[in-house]
């Protein structure tokens, strides 16, 4: 909430703002804190600044920007990078349709049943990928094997731990026997009640659910390498053995598409509370 | 936090129009429905009139909450049958059964506003945009909220967003409008005047009320009728009047209103009781003979100062006009109410007489403890 008040004062003063600015806390300077901040801050940061250095200095050591025009033209990567596209969007609606209803009945109906769903989604964190893929492959029927859509349904599993997580966390923050009730004692039906009434107010969890999801699915290697699939990720370990700084390069800006990813979805989500907020100044 | 009076001018002219003209009978035929081993409800029967105003009164756990939540259809039956309007609802899902509930949480939708959450159940319903906006606008008028139409429920005080539910239940022109405790959440002031607000509009839309709260001056003040139920059963059912002059057994003389217990002797249809013989009120089959216990309203006894007196004053309590005094007299503690203006000699420590002034008494079916 604190963090909402001083975004409005920014802006220009929406909503409900304090008349003495002299009521405006800012947060204390607490030299503890920083030392943590900054430390994180180091242990992701150095990293990614080394590996943009690397992609982007030549083998004199001299900076260029070649590398970066020298990506739309990389043979296989416009491929790969469509189908981990492709797999993303698969694996987002299927999770979505299958565990946005199944938690939400559980929830409603079964919540004894929660500490085993609980156990069942950590079984994919638990259970290391390759065998995931290596159990899959010789059960799963013909046509999925020759398919690249047989990888979106196993990360369908894979995700399904950040996506009950985030749901789960969601539908505590809501009354949700009392929403659904109400919705079905004024005329609504169970899809009506989950469109209408429980999406909307779960809208910051799902997005949460989406965002990890896709940037699971764009990151992940073993599964797709072991199916023989071209993915962004198998492109790059691929690519690597014949140039290093592209697919450095490539990498890092994978790490970035997501980011911004992750950004919109975040802004979104604050801008519907900032309108939330205007409305509320204008009525 | 004020809660604004009911508007009387053609907003409300306009909503009845257009309400509903009758509410629906609605009968509870021998309700069973156990969870686990505990029986919510035990044999639960009763019959509500159309367009009556029936409150289930009852301690925590007494079942009344289930009953209201089977009428819904949020519950299912063990056994029993639920006629509305003469047909049985037992395989009708919630969303088909036509009734309003205004829950005892605050259950407006947050995503949408006061105006979107009244007129969700119109949508449902295939009403028209417009016509759907002018009626959530009417219905929210009538509740007092009509400048508040386009605020979300977080921008609303409680009993506000209560009112918008009450509206929102009633804009489906329910045949039957359930009420879970939907003041229990809101302070004292504003559960007041809510309170008149609720009766003033069932009383003029016509519709069949449930309403289920722990509160007694709740329900004495709001319902035609208050059932009682206590262990899943049904105690009493009857007019605010007579279940506080004629409770029918000892639990509902002591929930309902204030009643104090104290040692007696029977002869045949009459008791004696501080030194007084009175006749037994109601039928004294059930009662045993000799010792048993009667139960006395604070307006069945007398007191008066008197220095060799048995009775000890041992507490007081200023209720406005009237002061209530506890006095500790055979080995009981009873309760009595005297005009304030008249307590100023009855202080704590003062010796008193205490006399049965009414004409009869409750008896308990059960034995004072020895």
């Amino acid at each position: 909430m604190v963090t909402v008040a001083t975004e409005v004062i920014v802006d220009g003063g929406i909503g409900e703002l304090p008349t003495d600015p002299s009521r405006v806390r800012l947060p204390k300077f607490r030299p503890g804190r920083a030392l943590v901040l900054l430390v994180a801050g180091l242990y992701f940061l150095v990293p990614i600044i080394v590996a943009f250095k690397f992609a982007l200095q030549n083998n004199q050591g001299h900076f260029s920007l070649a590398p970066l025009s020298a990506i739309p033209s990389q043979p296989g990567l416009a491929a790969a990078f469509w189908l981990s596209t492709r797999l993303a969007i698969m694996t987002v609606v299927i999770s979505m349709f299958l565990m946005v209803p199944t938690v939400v009945y559980m929830h409603l109906k079964v919540p004894k049943l929660k500490p085993l769903f609980e156990t069942i989604t950590l079984l994919p964190i638990v259970i290391p990928p390759i065998v995931l893929i290596l159990g899959v492959l010789p059960a799963a029927p013909l046509f999925l094997k020759s398919s690249p859509y047989l990888l979106g349904l196993v990360y369908v599993i894979l995700t399904m731990p950040f996506v009950y997580r985030s749901l789960a966390a969601g539908l505590g923050a809501i009354d949700l026997r009392t929403l659904v009730e109400a919705s079905r004692s004024l005329g609504a039906g169970w899809f009506r009640t989950l469109w209408r009434v429980l999406v909307p107010n779960l809208r910051s969890s799902l997005l949460s659910a989406i965002v990890l999801s896709v940037a699971l699915v764009l990151g992940e290697f073993t599964m797709a390498s072991l199916d023989l699939w071209e993915t962004l990720p198998v492109w790059i370990v691929n690519f690597a053995q014949a140039n290093g700084h592209i697919t450095t390069l490539v990498a890092m800006l994978s790490l970035v598409g997501t980011w911004i990813l992750l950004m919109l979805i975040v802004s979104l989500d604050r801008s519907q509370s900032r309108r939330n907020l205007k409305r509320k100044q204008v009525s | 936090m004020t809660v604004a009076a009911l508007p009387t001018t053609s907003a409300t002219t306009s909503v009845t129009s257009a309400s509903p003209a009758e509410g629906a009978p609605v009968v509870l035929e021998n309700l069973v429905r156990q969870f686990g081993t505990a029986r919510a409800l035990d044999g639960f029967s009763l019959s509500i009139n159309p367009g009556e105003f029936v409150a289930f009164l009852g301690p925590s756990g007494c079942g009344k909450t289930t009953a209201l939540r089977v009428l819904a259809g949020f519950e299912k039956l063990d056994a029993g049958r639920v006629l509305v309007d003469g047909k049985d609802v037992a395989n009708v899902a919630a969303q088909k059964r036509d009734m309003g509930m205004v829950f005892q949480s605050y259950s407006l939708f947050p995503n949408m506003n006061a105006r979107d959450n009244v007129a969700f159940g119109l949508q449902l319903r295939k009403q028209g945009s417009s016509q759907r906006r002018a009626r959530a606008g009417e219905l929210l008028e009538l509740v007092g909220l009509g400048e508040h139409a386009t605020k979300y429920p977080h921008q609303l005080s409680g009993g506000q967003q209560q009112r918008v539910a009450l509206a929102r239940a009633i804009a489906i022109e329910p045949r039957v409008l359930l009420l879970d405790e939907p003041l229990s959440a809101l302070d004292a002031k504003v559960r007041a005047e809510l309170r008149d607000q609720i009766r003033a509009l069932q009383q003029r839309l016509a519709i069949t009320t449930v309403f289920v709260t722990h509160d007694q001056e709740e329900a004495m003040s709001m319902a035609d009728r208050v059932c009682v139920m206590y262990q899943g059963r049904l105690e009493q059912v009857a007019t605010p009047a007579v279940l506080y002059a004629q409770p029918n057994t000892a639990f509902v003389a002591q929930f309902v209103g204030v009643s104090s217990r104290i040692g007696a002797t029977r002869h045949g249809d009459h008791v004696e009781v501080l030194g007084r013989d009175v006749k037994i009120r109601g039928d004294a089959s059930h009662a045993p003979e000799g010792e048993l216990e009667v139960l006395l309203r604070p307006e069945d006894l007398d007191v008066t100062l008197n220095p060799t007196g048995l009775g000890v004053v041992t507490h007081r309590s200023f209720l406005g006009a009237s002061t209530r005094l506890t006095v500790g007299v055979g080995g009981a503690n009873v309760k009595v109410d005297v005009r304030s203006s008249d307590a100023d000699q009855l202080e704590i420590g003062s010796r008193v007489d205490v006399v049965v002034s009414a004409r009869d008494v409750l008896v308990t079916t059960t034995r004072p403890a020895s």
